[in-house]
């Protein structure tokens, strides 16, 4: 890039001189890392933006309380476990995902309008698209950081659960397998939760609104299919297997009730499963098609702006 | 970097469903501080779009420094700054965390990103302030910021949509230095947006009028205004013979002077300035015919009158009234019109 002459003469100027009065404009000679180098530093931005990071001291406040009262029970449960010799843990490790999931819908709820909402809401978004990424490049970032950041959220009590258990003496096979179990749920809940809650985000500005429509629609549908599985039970308590369809209405039983079936964790037919090998199949395509679609909204939704 | 031609467009056309906010835009623009100067709808902020190579055009090719507007959008952007009109700054991070980020988002590398923002920020006027959260900033101090992050990856050319809405008269002499200084001291050319027109005839080195999505006129800042220095001379009748043509023996006498005069509606004379004589001319020939001087004031073209030369409402205007022409042999569709008065359409 080429300074006109009087910039050129300035620096030169104080230079001689030895005494720096005001440095002038210097140019940038320097690599340019492009779009893909864009992309990532989107995403880390994002994830530490999900924890609060790099903002102010008060928004770090609720993410770092779901991190700590998601882990602080599988303390106690390792604890107990050992005090007690069990031979296995008493909350299974996708289990204890499932039994404390009204956190990870808190912290979803919460941290997606920060990712998508504050960018709409302070007119930041055509800012990015004035550099080098492209919009699908923004939501890939967004959606990965929102990924990453539940996993996080969700691996920190499994291995809480996972290492207690194997320096408490428990049995090794066994767990590291439903460590695994574990994780392939916190996955899934995580790919799966991210979708739906950046879509719900990135149509409103509104943090709020945001917050609330994350919070409803996760929960009434698992209130909606609690009850419905509920209904079907009937009045002989006699859970039927057609009972277990009540899970394709929300998306925490789906999750739970895909992973409970594929790793034969339903010990008695009230446990939440996908009711045999086609039920594994709809389950499956039901949770496809959520991601699939949620994403190629966010896709339309960023192609107008 | 050796690019003759910053933005070159070629039958640039943008149609939407019920606007076509682009009309056949065919222009030239050369490195230095250029304004693109039209009313609100005028077409201003879907040519910066395209330019940035994120909107297509319906028809019509385009360059940016010398890349395609169609097929090289990434790159366009990574040598182009961008300052939007809105605001878009997140209240609750401060200027250096932001402008950092915004670097990062252009490809560069987190140290040098650093010091960039560190050096952008001091030269657009920000110091101790930059560790606060922005949502404390002034107007101004917000408008500087968003200059900051437009001139942190050093780009060859920045598009500054409208950078001085909304800022006080000091704010505002403020902010134009800062954008002249960005071509004369940093050598960044500049496209800067406005409809206040006044204001760029101070700044810029060029001007592109549009109106309607169409090309009004394009030349140098200096035509504009070169020949427009003129003095608005009214006087009163003859106290005594009323028959007496007042206006008429003025501007005889000044004629005979050897300057140029135009009546100008119906009390108005228009004298061309030649000189710092030129006004005791007038003073000196008012007197010596026993007259009163009404009004004498310096009166110039205002770029503003570009726009009362043609209908803008007017869809259906002859084609020879749109000039094609680029640089400074463009077409004046308002070189036959003489001051249409301090008709400052922009500064109502």
């Amino acid at each position: 890039m080429s300074l006109p002459p009087e910039a050129t003469a300035h620096r030169t100027a104080a230079a001689d001189s030895g005494v720096i009065h005001n440095i002038g404009y210097r140019s940038y000679q320097g690599p340019r890392l492009g779009r893909s180098y864009a992309t990532r530093s989107l995403f880390v931005q994002s994830l530490r933006a999900a924890y609060g990071l790099g903002r102010s001291g008060k928004s770090k406040v609720l993410p770092m309380l779901v991190l700590g009262v998601l882990g602080a029970p599988a303390l106690v449960i390792v604890a107990l476990a050992i005090l007690q010799h069990s031979k296995q843990l008493p909350l299974d490790y996708p289990q204890y995902l499932s039994a404390f999931s009204l956190f990870v819908v808190i912290f979803l709820a919460a941290q997606a309008p920060v990712l998508m909402s504050r960018d709409l809401r302070h007119q930041t978004v055509p800012l990015y698209f004035s550099r080098p990424i492209t919009r699908s490049d923004y939501v890939r970032a967004k959606f990965g950081a929102m990924v990453a950041a539940m996993m996080l959220l969700m691996t920190v009590p499994l291995v809480v659960l996972y290492v207690g258990s194997i320096l408490g003496g428990l049995p090794f096979g066994h767990n590291t397998g439903h460590f695994l179990y574990g994780l392939v749920a916190a996955a899934l809940y995580a790919v799966l939760y991210s979708a739906l809650g950046l879509l719900i985000a990135a149509s409103t500005p509104r943090r709020g609104f945001g917050v609330a429509a994350i919070m409803g629609v996760l929960v009434v549908s698992s209130i909606i299919a609690g009850i419905v599985f509920n209904l079907s039970v009937g009045s002989g308590g006699q859970v039927l297997d057609s009972a277990q369809w009540s899970a394709v209405l929300s998306p925490s039983t789906l999750v739970d009730g895909l992973v409970n079936q594929i790793f034969g964790l339903a010990e008695n037919p009230n446990t939440t499963h996908a009711p045999g090998a086609l039920g594994v199949v709809v389950f499956a395509a039901e949770i496809a098609v959520l991601v699939v679609g949620s994403y190629w909204l966010m896709l339309s939704r960023y192609r107008k702006i | 970097m050796n690019v003759s031609t910053v933005i070159k467009t070629d039958g640039l056309t943008k149609r939407f469903p019920r606007v076509t906010a682009l009309d056949q835009l065919t222009v030239e623009v050369q490195p230095g501080v250029v304004g693109l100067v039209g009313a609100n709808g005028a077409g201003k902020s879907t040519l910066i779009k395209i330019l940035l190579g994120l909107s297509p055009a319906t028809s019509g090719t385009g360059q940016v420094l010398g890349l395609d507007i169609a097929t090289e959008g990434p790159a366009i952007r990574e040598r182009v700054g961008y300052m939007p009109e809105h605001d878009c700054l997140p209240p609750d991070v401060s200027a250096t965390e932001f402008v950092v980020h915004m670097a990062r988002m252009a490809g560069l590398p987190a140290a040098a990103a650093r010091e960039r923002t560190a050096d952008t920020l001091r030269h657009v006027g920000l110091y101790e302030e930059r560790y606060r959260p922005m949502g404390g900033y002034s107007t101004g101090m917000k408008q500087r910021v968003k200059l900051a992050q437009a001139l942190v990856h050093d780009p060859q050319l920045v598009l500054l949509d409208e950078p001085t809405n909304g800022l006080d008269p000091v704010g505002r002499d403020d902010m134009l230095a800062l954008i002249r200084r960005v071509y004369s001291d940093f050598g960044i050319s500049v496209l800067v947006t406005t409809h206040l027109l006044g204001e760029l005839e101070r700044t810029c080195d060029h001007l592109v009028v549009i109106d309607g999505g169409r090309l009004l006129r394009s030349s140098s800042t200096a035509s504009f205004t070169e020949m427009t220095q003129l003095l608005a001379v009214e006087v009163t009748d003859h106290p005594t013979d009323l028959a007496f043509d007042a206006d008429a023996a003025v501007r005889a006498r000044l004629t005979e002077a050897g300057l140029s005069v135009v009546p100008d509606g119906s009390r108005v004379l228009l004298v061309e300035i030649r000189d710092e004589d030129t006004y005791d001319t007038v003073r000196d020939t008012v007197a010596d015919l026993g007259l009163g001087l009404v009004r004498l004031e310096q009166r110039r073209h205002r770029v503003a009158e570009i726009f009362t030369s043609d209908a803008p409402d007017d869809a259906t205007r002859p084609d020879e009234a749109r000039p094609e022409a680029t640089g400074p042999e463009a077409t004046r569709t308002d070189e036959a019109r003489e001051a249409g008065g301090a008709h400052d359409v922009a500064a109502s």
